[in-house]
């Protein structure tokens, strides 16, 4: 069998986003469950399609999957449950304290920090309490994308140290005044992460470069976490059954190039191959042809569908040129190539002799990776979530630990070893870099959705803030949020595959950033094989089965459109990137 | 011995890091405060985002909300409250307690609570 093989109750499916973690989750737990086993499959991202992939709509508690005696699946919805965690926290007050000392206490648990830590708190509920998963034989985890992942993945130990580390009483837990109650299940999370009889942890990776490179990250942090048992599943290898193709033959060996370099540390685990699917991987029946690759029908001569497809990105970057200066921001689910896509206009704007600041949001990028050589006129930079940390620290201390004796600066040093330190810290570079648009272009690819979704909440609440403060607050924080706003500032273009879960989940980025109030400037249509030329039997039939899903963009969804093709050469370095832009 | 208590308005720590700004003031304080416990005062700190209870339990306080938010925080020495609206200076806590000054500190400004509503920390 081509899935991964797992002995053990718990199991997490990690990687860089795209890569097929949830199907491949669901198609493992599928696989048991017809076996005879009792499983639950539960997706702790925020932007989650474990609905879509099992056809099932989910909720917070585990769900029966119709037509698959033992299978369940729940959502853990971020949101939601920072909803409960609230309500739980402020309901036992109403009609017991004044309306405005509630209205103080709900605002209090409304920000980024209790969203992402009342999640952690339900994954935790699940893994690190036996009684509540008992009724299944194996649970398994579709983590979200991997910088979330390895965050929620980290925080146990975070949290332990940080707990027990806390001396005074002004520890900065923020919201979480219950978490100290909280220790025995978030020491009895982490001993079960670790323990390799309890825990597998599969590392989902495409055969290329990048993916490989995240899969090695996480394993390395993974092994600092304690985690042992890992395995590796490489997920949708394409060999061409013939040669002769340029599509299918640069595929071919794109992805041998990528394997034969892929690090000891990897080759090592033990691993398992699905081979490229033509036809997706959503539903149940997809999932069984996962399963089963062999039973997959090739059809003899794919049908040529007419279809007119939407331009190159050259007209857009002309656009953007003419403007003189701004902010580009590239968006979409994680693996669509929203940071060669950034990269790729980056040197397109440089080439045009106009100042360019590439630079990265996402703790999982590799920019300066997608940009091999040097540019006249472009810099490259990366918000560093632990550097950013780290400055923030130092001016805090600065500013306010002059006027402080000694006992009063060990325990702001403790306050701002807080998680919540990182989410401020990282935001205001954020800020930061969308000021240098003021002078040139900045070109910014942006977290996968569901943390850029959640920068953006934070600068709708910074908004509403600075608004009411009069402090010393920087110009470019004040200025955020009407600058995402402005379209003669900010163009944002929603980067996606031609593809069932990306044009969805892209369909609900543009939901989001509407009522966030930014409009997008364009849609990327990235990697088509239908415009690739290609005559493989194979990829034809993926280039047929793209046509709904281009014609829904173009039709419906965006209001502009470019599309580019799948390309023989790597997108990499200058001339690779340069390609791109037709 | 003297029991001092202080009703901070909700907030996400009481040395104000994870403000959208950095609030000098609520770092002095806290250090204030421990230097008050080194005289032998016992020091109760209550925010009323992690603590409504000690709130709710405590009518003075109650009233005192009642006449608006900004009169957090409430000082209450000895169950008598003896300041509301700001931190004060450790010499006018040192006043307030009975107790011998030592170095001098920036004086008492009200400002905004650390983890200020919506300021996207919590």
């Amino acid at each position: 069998m081509a899935l991964p093989e797992l002995k053990t109750r718990h199991a997490f499916f990690t990687g860089k986003g795209g890569v097929g973690k949830t199907s491949l989750s669901c198609a493992t737990g599928l696989a048991m469950a017809e076996a005879g086993a009792c499983v639950l499959i539960v997706s702790t991202d925020p932007a989650s399609n474990l609905d879509e992939v099992l056809g099932t709509t989910l909720s917070q508690t585990p769900t029966a999957i119709p037509g698959v005696p033992g299978l369940f699946a729940l959502n853990i919805d971020p949101e939601a449950a920072a909803r409960d965690y609230r309500e739980r926290m402020v309901g036992p007050y109403r009609g017991v304290l004044p309306t405005a000392a509630i209205q103080s206490m709900e605002e209090q648990f409304s920000g980024a920090c209790t969203v992402e830590i009342a999640a952690f708190d339900e994954f935790s509920k699940l893994l690190g309490d036996p009684a509540a998963t008992q009724e299944f034989d194996h649970v398994i985890f579709d983590t979200a994308p991997t910088g979330h992942t390895l965050r929620l993945l980290t925080l146990p130990t975070a949290w332990d140290e940080f707990i027990a580390s806390s001396t005074g009483g002004a520890s900065c837990l923020g919201p979480l005044a219950g978490l100290q109650k909280q220790k025995a299940l978030y020491a009895a999370t982490v001993e079960r992460l670790a323990d390799p009889d309890e825990t597998s942890v599969i590392l989902v990776s495409r055969p290329d470069a990048s993916a490989l490179r995240e899969a090695e990250r996480t394993r390395g942090e993974l092994a600092d976490l304690g985690v042992r048992n890992i395995q590796l599943t490489i997920n949708g290898l394409f060999a061409a059954a013939s040669p002769g193709d340029a599509i299918a033959d640069a595929m071919t060996r794109r992805a041998a190039d990528a394997l034969n370099r892929m690090p000891a540390t990897l080759t090592g685990l033990p691993g398992s191959t699905i081979p490229f699917l033509p036809r997706g991987t959503v539903g149940i029946e997809a999932l069984r042809v996962m399963a089963q690759p062999e039973t997959a029908i090739t059809p003899d001569i794919a049908e040529r569908t007419s279809i007119r497809l939407p331009p190159g990105l050259h007209q857009i970057v002309e656009e953007i040129a003419a403007s003189g200066r701004g902010v580009i921001m590239t968006m979409g689910k994680g693996g669509v190539g929203k940071t060669t896509l950034a990269a790729a206009i980056a040197i397109a704007l440089a080439k045009r002799g106009l100042p360019v600041l590439l630079s990265t949001t996402d703790p999982a990028a590799h920019v300066s990776a997608a940009v091999a050589e040097g540019v006249a006129g472009l810099r490259v930079t990366r918000i560093d979530p632990a550097l950013e940390v780290r400055q923030y620290t130092d001016e805090v201390l600065k500013k306010a630990g002059d006027t402080l004796d000694a006992a009063g600066r060990a325990m702001l040093e403790e306050d701002l070893r807080s998680p919540c330190t990182e989410e401020i810290a990282v935001f205001r570079a954020f800020a930061r870099t969308v000021d240098e648009g003021r002078d040139g272009f900045v070109v910014l690819d942006t977290a996968p959705t569901g943390h850029t979704i959640l920068l953006l909440d934070a600068a709708e609440a910074y908004h509403r803030e600075v608004m009411r403060t009069q402090g010393d607050m920087p110009e470019s924080v004040r200025q955020l949020l009407p600058r995402l706003r402005d379209p003669e500032y900010t163009r944002t273009l929603i980067v996606t595959l031609a593809e069932a879960t990306p044009v969805h989940e892209a369909e609900r980025l543009q939901d989001d950033l509407i009522r966030a109030g930014v409009k997008p400037y364009a849609w990327v249509i990235n990697q088509s094989l239908l415009a690739s030329g290609t005559h493989d039997p194979l990829l034809s039939e993926r280039g047929v089965y793209e046509v709904p899903y281009i014609r829904r963009v173009v039709d419906e969804l965006a209001e502009r459109c470019a599309l580019i093709p799948w390309l023989a050469e790597a997108p990499t370095g200058t001339q690779g990137l340069s390609n791109l832009i037709q | 011995m003297k029991k001092l208590e202080v009703y901070d308005p909700a907030m996400c720590c009481s040395t104000g890091v994870c403000g959208v700004d950095i609030d000098p003031q609520l770092a002095r304080f806290a250090a204030d405060l421990k230097w008050v416990e080194e005289k032998g005062i016992k020091v109760t700190r209550h925010n009323l985002g992690m603590e409504p209870q000690a709130f709710a339990s405590n009518p003075a306080v109650i009233k005192e909300m009642e006449a608006g938010m900004e009169r957090l925080p409430v000082i209450v020495l000895d169950g008598r409250i003896v300041s509301t609206g700001l931190y004060p200076s450790r010499e006018q806590l040192a006043q307030k307690l009975g107790i011998a000054a030592e170095p001098t500190e920036t004086p008492a400004t009200k400002d905004a609570p650390c983890c200020s509503p919506k300021s996207g920390c919590c």
